[in-house]
């Protein structure tokens, strides 16, 4: 683990690596293994990334549970991060934790070079240093929460359901006492499930669409037993802590004063219509949402890989069968080419550390690329099936008010987007970003950009296509950084010395 | 959930808040029953931690005198001065810290 708060020197190497989660530690470590020089880059101060959160391995002593609480496929991380350190200790891989990058730049004729800022706090090097240069670049940053707004989803105690999971798994630290789950996709069992273990009364689970969407995809289910294995565990839990599990049932509101107190359920038929006189209120103090995943592709699209829409209707980097995507040198693997969990991530970031080591010329265990290539086709296989089952509702914008607040930075509701729209005929997402300004606050559009791209859709009439969501996802300073960094840039993009 | 080392204390707006060596600020403040702590800029509403994990920007506090940190990514330290100043609010003219 690396002190954010050192300098970090210039560096050159082979291969720089961003995200230290399942895909981009695998890559990371295969890539050193098979010769190369690599620069791990990661926002957070230990490996892992959002899959594999655990307590500060400093301070493992203090916690109940050390390292794992609940985690799936942990010793497999074990062996990542022996591995991962293995080659620190040999000088081949560069882990700079604690660090993100906000920009890569792709001079003519020379390395990517990675600027870095601090994920928190200060750093103690110059801008100028804050810099890795780099032949080849793997592209790993894994995905968030994708939410759709909802009455109340504002009120403090409503969280992103990975967030929830984020504050058990790493701090240990539950957000409240009553918790409901909500949203669609088997993530929410197993988020649902890490709070009864914690002691939290889970008072519902609603799941929006209907289980018997599965079976409409059997034999995609049964390509991953390794998936059916973790569904049957969180079965066992459910009917233990008796956690009410409803599907065709979402959240339509967030009640309370000052934060949330409690929740107004309804049942919905299978275009997520609300059915009238279904409704229940629940109290509640924790609500956790989650409606599948939003890859993160600040670096991908500023780039300008090609992208394209995921069966899940997320934008997604294209990639060919070895990971590699439209731009020489580039490749992402994870959840960045579509959400599909860690193992597919993990063969993912393998497969895209031996193409990027055989592109460099030097030797590749070609028959582990097939395998894992073979491998990587069954998981999306998998993967499209859960999508199928776990679509967001048709008719999500009935539950959105007027007054409902979809943009939580500028605070710009549904009416005003609206508005924007028809009334001053605003025709793509962008349009309506610049003119209402939904999504140019503090997250540019990261929490409210799919519900914005789908309310302007909507509204328009215009298709979901990816020239409508690029624009969304086009953040040129790919993370807030101090005005200082900037000013340091000389006129061509490059740091005054 | 876990043993509270007593040595570790960091300060909220003054008031002393107990964490766990190697929590976040923003898990340190959840853990004692503290959900919001910033007020939005147009409407005035309170906010706390919703994504978590450092894409939403809910959860903004000012740590030791920088603003506008994420308390779900900053790590806690013992003696920290947080504070739930709203980032909003204009920083002070130079030489204006006289007024």
């Amino acid at each position: 683990m690396s002190d954010p708060t050192v300098g970090v020197a210039e560096r050159q190497v082979d291969l720089a690596v961003v995200g230290a989660g399942p895909a981009g530690l695998s890559a990371a470590v295969v890539a050193a293994e098979n010769g190369l020089t690599v620069a791990l880059v990661d926002a957070s101060p230990q490996a892992g990334g959002q899959y594999w959160r655990h307590p500060d391995e400093r301070h493992l002593d203090s916690y109940a549970r050390p390292e794992s609480t609940g985690h799936h496929h942990w010793p497999h991380f074990r062996d990542l991060r022996t591995r991962l350190s293995r080659a620190v200790d040999a000088g081949r891989v560069l882990h700079l934790a604690g660090r993100q990058v906000w920009q890569v730049l792709r001079p003519e004729g020379a390395p990517f070079a990675l600027r870095m800022t601090p994920t928190a706090g200060r750093d103690a090097s110059a801008p100028a240093d804050r810099v890795v240069h780099a032949d080849r670049l793997v592209i790993a940053t894994g995905a968030y929460d994708r939410q759709l707004p909802v009455p109340g989803w504002t009120l403090p105690g409503v969280m992103a359901a990975g967030g929830v999971q984020a504050l058990y798994k790493a701090n240990q630290v539950v957000a409240g006492r009553r918790a409901v789950v909500a949203g669609t996709g088997p993530f929410l069992l197993s988020v649902a499930a890490g709070l009864a273990d914690a002691g939290v009364e889970v008072v519902a689970v609603c799941e929006a669409n209907a289980l018997s969407r599965w079976a409409a995809t059997p034999l995609r289910a049964t390509q991953e037993p390794g998936k059916l294995l973790e569904g049957v565990g969180y079965a066992r839990t459910f009917l233990r802590d008796r956690i009410p599990y409803r599907t065709r049932t979402i959240v339509t509101e967030v009640r309370g004063r000052g934060r949330a107190e409690s929740v107004v359920t309804a049942r919905v038929d299978g275009a997520g219509r609300v059915r009238p006189g279904t409704e229940r209120e629940l109290e509640a103090d924790l609500v956790a949402f989650g409606w599948g995943f939003t890859p993160q592709l600040e670096l991908a699209v500023n780039l300008g890989l090609d992208t394209r829409i995921d069966v899940d209707e997320s934008l997604v980097v294209r990639v060919d069968d070895a990971q590699r995507t439209s731009l020489p040198g580039v490749y992402a693997a994870g959840e960045t080419t579509g959400i599909g969990g860690a193992v597919q991530s993990c063969a993912e970031g393998e497969l895209a550390a031996l193409t990027a080591v055989a592109d460099a010329a030097a030797t590749a265990p070609a028959e582990r690329s097939r395998r894992l290539a073979r491998r990587i086709r069954r998981g999306r296989r998998f993967a499209i099936g859960m999508h199928r089952a776990s679509p967001v509702p048709r008719a999500w914008s009935d539950w959105v008010r007027p007054d409902t607040i979809v943009c939580r930075c500028e605070e710009v509701d549904a009416a005003a987007i609206a508005e924007t729209v028809t009334g001053l005929d605003a025709d793509d997402p962008r349009d309506v970003r610049v003119t209402a300004r939904p999504g140019m606050g503090w997250c540019q559009g990261r929490v409210c950009g799919f519900a914005v791209s789908k309310l302007t859709a909507e509204h328009s009439g215009c298709a979901w296509t990816r020239e409508q969501l690029e624009p969304l996802q086009k953040r040129p300073i790919g993370v807030p950084l101090r005005l200082s960094d900037v000013a340091e840039l000389d006129i061509e993009g490059r740091i005054t010395p | 959930m876990s043993p509270t080392d007593p040595r570790a204390e960091l300060r909220f707006d003054g008031t002393p808040v107990p964490f766990v060596p190697g929590q976040s600020i923003g898990a340190a403040l959840m853990a004692n029953g503290i959900s919001s702590w910033r007020t939005t800029r147009v409407e005035g509403r309170p906010r706390g931690l919703f994504c978590g994990i450092g894409v939403c920007f809910d959860c903004l506090v000012t740590v030791d005198g920088q603003r506008s940190q994420r308390a779900c990514v900053t790590p806690a330290h013992p003696g920290q001065d947080v504070r739930s100043a709203d980032p909003s609010t204009p920083l002070p003219l130079p030489g204006a810290a006289d007024e």
